[in-house]
């Protein structure tokens, strides 16, 4: 008796034990998001000014002179825009495809190992892949470019992330509209988009930000410059570049300017991320519960 | 849906029909027929990348032993030397140190959100996560240079000279922080969310009835984790770490700016390191008049993409067995 209460014992401080370094985990990994947040915007604070995001490049920018980085916000923006339009005109069918006519097949299964193996590929692969193309067919870095290699990286993320929630979807919906007579098109349009809205929305949100923060895909591909592209052809900046380039440079100021960049890029991924959240909020009021 | 149906028909025809059943069976047709082509897409698009790659790729694999490019120690483009051992050793290093520093923590917080947490601290842990997903990779990189970088110089490095200082693979062997251990810090932060919600996922996949009968026999709750969830489950949290070690494999920028990116063979975590992506990012698209280093650099490409399709392609399997059960 006295045995068992003394092991019984024991395993509770065990319990206890444990559960204190769980905790303790989830505070480090929360202070970890804490401490970079607070890094990046105390030091990129001092230097952002209205002259960054208002102005491209002036002479002399990268020895520290006037100027600002609308060029790589622009940019940014373009990239990321085309790159994730061209990306939903295929994962929305393929994301449709498979809910409505695939349900859970084998075909299915392959159809989403595919897609995770491509969303596991490094967008430097895909930015060596699009350089490589570009050799080919005699091409040069250009917005148009860009957008290809970023919509090729967006699309696993994309689609995946609307995969996950369509198929969360009751099935009863989808019965009860095939009962009644529709083609499996008419559920998938009628039916599946509409109910599945907000979560389409924040799958295509999620990609956007995952597009505008990628540099290694647009290294190659999209080039570099002060102006503001005029044209698909046009090589352009972008913001992750621009962080990226403004760091390796001799000149304090110019690193300073590198750290509001950062901090741009954070704002801007973030905003996109719980403005996300709030869109989709909103449109669940239009969804059937 | 038929008033929908209905306002469609007659935006389009301007008259007041349903279209005929053979009409839908026929867009149903042309419908399924398209969109399977659509999906048709990303397994090509597989296949299209590695092929390109190889081909790319070919004249270095031709005119060079496949042992030769892998083990060769010298990199020297300009005397056509391709010796990738360097880099696919620095590579593993980085790897191996940020799936090490992740993995115990990405445990510990999946286990404690899945089996312990209430909803509201859930509520409050997933966007943290998220929000560590959603920073780009160049933001990681600025926060690793000016915080990771100095922190391994003044305070790992001394630590580690005063305690393991006879340890060689932990011994300090240059003075600037740049190095393995910062890449690899700075990649468990990033590997992590990931990480974290996969095994969440999976751990959400045991049925509630075996953790119930563990718990109505006496056993405390982590005794219930211990000897009947985390079996269950093993594969799946593999699985997931593996996963993460395929997405750490990869990363470009943020391990480029930390790990000092000097090719020599790695002996201790303080050593710098330069990893396949970095060499790639660095050199790719500039001196391309150096016969076949173009080739080269595909080939490095090339490399890192075999490797992370066999990991990307075992953990995926094994986890859509899991997660199917559900």
């Amino acid at each position: 008796m006295k045995f068992q209460k003394k092991h019984f014992e024991r395993r509770h401080i065990v319990e206890l034990v444990i559960k204190t370094i769980m905790r303790l985990a989830l505070f480090i990994v929360a202070g970890t998001l804490g401490l970079i947040l607070w890094t990046i915007i105390s030091r990129g604070l001092p230097s952002l000014s209205w002259e960054m995001v208002s102005q491209v490049p002036k002479g002399g920018y990268y020895m520290g002179k006037d100027g600002g980085i609308l060029n790589a916000i622009i940019g940014s923006a373009y990239l990321a825009t085309g790159g994730t339009l061209l990306a939903m005109i295929l994962s929305v069918p393929i994301a449709l495809y498979l809910k409505a006519y695939l349900g859970k097949s084998r075909w299915g299964d392959y159809v989403r190992l595919s897609l995770d193996v491509l969303w596991g590929i490094p967008s430097i692969v895909y930015g060596a892949f699009g350089f490589a193309l570009m050799v080919l067919l005699g091409m040069r870095a250009s917005l148009l470019a860009g957008i290809i290699v970023l919509a090729l990286v967006e699309l696993p993320i994309m689609t995946r992330a609307m995969d996950e929630v369509i198929r969360r979807m009751p099935s009863d919906l989808e019965h009860a509209a095939l009962a009644l007579g529709s083609t499996k098109f008419e559920v998938a349009i009628n039916i599946i988009t509409r109910q599945m809205l907000p979560g389409i929305i924040t799958a295509i949100l999620l990609a956007f930000g995952r597009g505008i923060g990628d540099a290694a895909s647009v290294l190659f591909t999209a080039g570099y410059t002060d102006r503001i592209p005029t044209s698909l052809m046009n090589p352009t900046a972008s913001l992750p570049l621009a962080v990226f380039f403004q760091l390796g440079s001799p000149y304090p100021e110019v690193r300073e300017r590198g750290y509001a960049a950062a901090l741009i890029l954070t704002i801007a991924v973030l905003l996109v991320s719980f403005g996300s959240r709030w869109l989709a909020a909103r449109l669940n009021r239009y969804t059937i519960k | 849906m038929s008033d929908i149906q209905l306002n469609n028909t007659l935006k389009t025809e301007g008259r007041l029909s349903r279209p005929s059943t053979p009409s839908r069976a026929r867009t149903d047709r042309a419908a399924q027929r398209t969109f399977f082509i659509i999906t048709l897409v990303p397994v090509a698009l597989i296949l299209i990348v590695a092929v390109a790659l190889v081909v790319r790729a070919y004249p270095i694999l031709n005119s060079y032993n496949l042992s030769d490019l892998l083990l060769g120690e010298t990199w020297r483009p300009n005397n056509g030397e391709f010796g990738f051992r360097p880099f696919i050793l620095g590579t593993l290093w980085v790897t191996t140190v940020g799936v090490l520093l992740a993995v115990p923590p990405c445990l510990l917080v999946s286990v404690y959100l899945a089996e312990y947490a209430h909803n509201r601290t859930r509520t409050i842990a997933k966007p943290i996560l998220d929000v560590l997903a959603a920073i780009p990779p160049v933001v990681y990189g600025v926060w690793g240079l000016l915080s990771i970088v100095p922190f391994v110089d003044d305070v790992l490095a001394p630590l580690s000279e005063r305690w393991f200082g006879s340890v060689s693979i932990f011994s300090v062997t240059q003075p600037t922080g740049f190095g393995i251990l910062a890449g690899g810090i700075v990649l468990a932060v990033m590997i992590s969310p990931l990480i974290i919600s996969v095994i969440f996922e999976v751990l959400s996949t045991v049925p509630n009835d075996l953790r119930h009968a563990s718990l109505a026999v006496g056993a405390t709750k982590w005794q219930t984790i211990r000897t009947v969830v985390l079996p269950q489950v093993l594969p799946g949290i593999v699985a997931a770490i593996v996963l993460g070690a395929s997405r750490a494999l990869g990363e470009t920028i943020a391990v480029l700016m930390v790990v000092g990116n000097v090719p020599n063979i790695p002996t201790s975590v303080f050593d710098t390191a330069y990893p396949l992506p970095a060499l790639i990012a660095n050199n790719y698209g500039e001196m391309m008049s150096i016969p076949l280093y173009d080739a080269a650099l595909l080939g490095a490409a090339l490399v890192l993409l075999v490797v992370i399709l066999i990991f990307n392609i075992l953990s995926t399997l094994v986890l859509q067995r899991f997660l199917r059960r559900s």
